[in-house]
């Protein structure tokens, strides 16, 4: 379901800065910054205030026939997304202030040929499929949403990284002034897969979900999911992709290792040192009662992925 | 204060310590409980805030009272917001039980309406295993446990009968367990979130605050009772 009306949230285009205007804006501002240490300067910046518009999608194989689609409500009040603040309801509060436009992803490291890609360019490349996959949350909560996106396979391959590239890591947008960035996290929020996993057609590229372009607070305009892993994994608003022949740093790995692991397949398993994996409240429904069920192993992706990790230990790599 | 306001203040106190409750009640009333994203993750947090919150409240009434003489009326009220901290400490704990730990409501209310009186207890059952399972590999929980453990002890001592029995020094001994209880419930807290969270920093230091004053008053006490005879002796 779509809700649009003109309202204040709506731009003319007339009234867009062009974007030579904001960068040169952008670059004197940050001068003016480093020369005075100013403060409040924020309030001057150019805002592009953002409606989610619909996406163009096809269908694609992959549902949860099973289990019913949560509703698109609930996906987007309910975020981790520790840039907006550290409560699941601060993203969608503070999130508004991100702007999608002009957005590019650098892609650097082990490629033949370092690029800048333009958001608009990235989206255009490939058809928006609809892909409605399970959604396990390291919290042992659990949603089913319809994300919009192509492989990020297809893009890699455009990309063409070297054959030493073995890892893949996104880096976050890091920006103190539409961001709260609260302490104790060192930013950018980075995560990464291994090439294999990177390539597997599981993974997305995520541009929308329920059929419109991604809310803010779900990591607008371009993030990752990868579904057989626990959410933290599904890297958010990317503005970088370095290609790497290591392990590349990840966040949540950096601050507790021994909750986090560079894998983080959904395993049932293996408990989290604070609480089990094994079950999972599903949060698809209007009932103010819990729903809890069995965690599957590789959140039900098992015959995709499961030969990605053979002979792993995947008590050890968690 | 004349102690004839005290028992109108008493039912202002009680109020004012229900209105969470209530402001629960009509979010599941109303629906706005179960539009909320994740509602046993709400309920959780929102009792064991309150419950906390309370407790802090409850250890504050001491310190102030001691400002200023004026203000002696204010312990007849230490009593009942303790009992309240536990009450949110016992929703909190049965939020964990009934509905955190995948025990099975629906199951176990048809099986009541169907006359099977047992039914209740044989789901608890099913879940027993999780729960005692939490309970052994995690220390939050355990530290979450003592604390309620703790108010409930204090709680079943709170009344004038049960301190005349105790006798006041070995029930004050006992009741002095709340500062054990006030540090448990915070390290509860900080051993739940995640590394890099700080979100219980704001009830932690409010927590060091009522416990300092209370170390601050018994040093200003204990030096002044010395300095007397000095003082007595200088001015003869």
């Amino acid at each position: 379901m779509l809700l649009r009306s003109k309202d204040k949230h709506e731009i003319a285009s007339s009234e867009i800065t062009p974007k030579d205007t904001y960068r040169a804006f952008q670059t004197t501002r940050r001068s003016l910054l480093a020369g005075m240490g100013a403060v409040a300067a924020t309030a001057a910046l150019p805002r592009r205030a953002h409606a989610l518009s619909p996406l163009k999608v096809v269908p694609s194989a992959y549902t949860v026939p099973d289990r019913a689609t949560t509703p698109e409500a609930k996906a987007q009040s309910y975020n981790n997304f520790y840039e907006y603040g550290e409560d699941k309801s601060d993203p969608a509060k503070n999130a508004g202030k991100l702007h999608l436009r002009p957005w590019t992803v650098k892609v650097e490291g082990l490629v033949k040929k370092p690029l800048t890609l333009n958001i608009d360019d990235i989206l255009a490349y490939r058809p928006i499929e609809q892909r409605i996959y399970r959604f396990r949350c390291v919290e042992a909560w659990s949603m089913v949403i319809p994300w919009d996106g192509y492989p990020l396979g297809e893009l890699i391959k455009f990309i063409d990284p070297l054959p030493s590239a073995k890892f893949v890591q996104f880096i976050s947008l890091e920006d103190s002034h539409v961001m709260e960035l609260p302490d104790g996290i060192s930013w950018p929020y980075a995560e990464g897969l291994r090439m294999d996993e990177a390539m597997n057609p599981l993974t997305l590229l995520t541009f929308g979900s329920y059929g419109e372009t991604l809310a803010n607070q779900q990591g607008a305009p371009i993030r990752v999911i990868v579904p057989w892993k626990y959410g933290f994994k599904s890297a958010k608003s990317i503005v970088r992709i370095k290609f790497v022949d290591k392990m590349p740093r990840t966040t949540w790995n950096d601050m507790a290792s021994d909750e986090y692991g560079f894998y983080s397949n959904v395993n049932p398993s293996v408990d989290h040192p604070r609480w089990s994996q094994a079950h999972e409240r599903l949060l698809n429904t209007n009932s103010f009662l819990p729903k809890t069920v069995p965690t599957l192993m590789f959140n039900g992706y098992g015959d995709q992925v499961a030969q990605m990790y053979a002979g792993m230990d995947l008590r050890r790599n968690y | 204060m004349p102690s004839r306001a005290v028992p109108y203040l008493k039912a202002v106190v009680h109020l004012l310590c229900l209105v969470p409750l209530l402001y629960l009640l009509n979010l599941y009333r109303n629906g706005s409980l179960a539009a909320q994203a994740d509602p046993v993750n709400f309920i959780t947090h929102f009792t064991g805030n309150w419950a906390l919150w309370l407790l802090l409240a409850d250890l504050a009434i001491t310190p102030v009272r001691r400002l200023h003489a004026s203000l002696a009326w204010l312990v007849r009220f230490r009593r009942m917001v303790g009992l309240y901290a536990f009450f949110y400490a016992t929703l909190h704990l049965l939020t964990y039980v009934l509905l955190f730990s995948g025990y099975d409501i629906p199951t176990a209310v048809a099986g009541l309406r169907a006359g099977h009186l047992l039914e209740p207890w044989t789901q608890l059952k099913l879940v027993w295993p999780t729960m005692l399972d939490d309970l052994k590999k995690r220390r939050f929980i355990q530290v979450g446990l003592f604390a309620w453990t703790i108010l409930l002890a204090l709680a079943v001592t709170s009344p004038l009968r049960v301190l005349r029995a105790m006798g006041g020094k070995s029930w004050q001994r006992l009741h002095r367990m709340i500062y054990v209880a006030g540090a448990a419930a915070c390290i509860h807290f900080w051993w739940l979130v995640k590394a890099g969270v700080r979100t219980p920093w704001k009830d932690t230091a409010v927590l060091a605050v009522l416990l300092l004053a209370r170390v601050v008053y018994l040093v200003v006490k204990r030096v002044r009772k010395r300095g007397a005879p000095v003082a007595v002796q200088q001015a003869v």
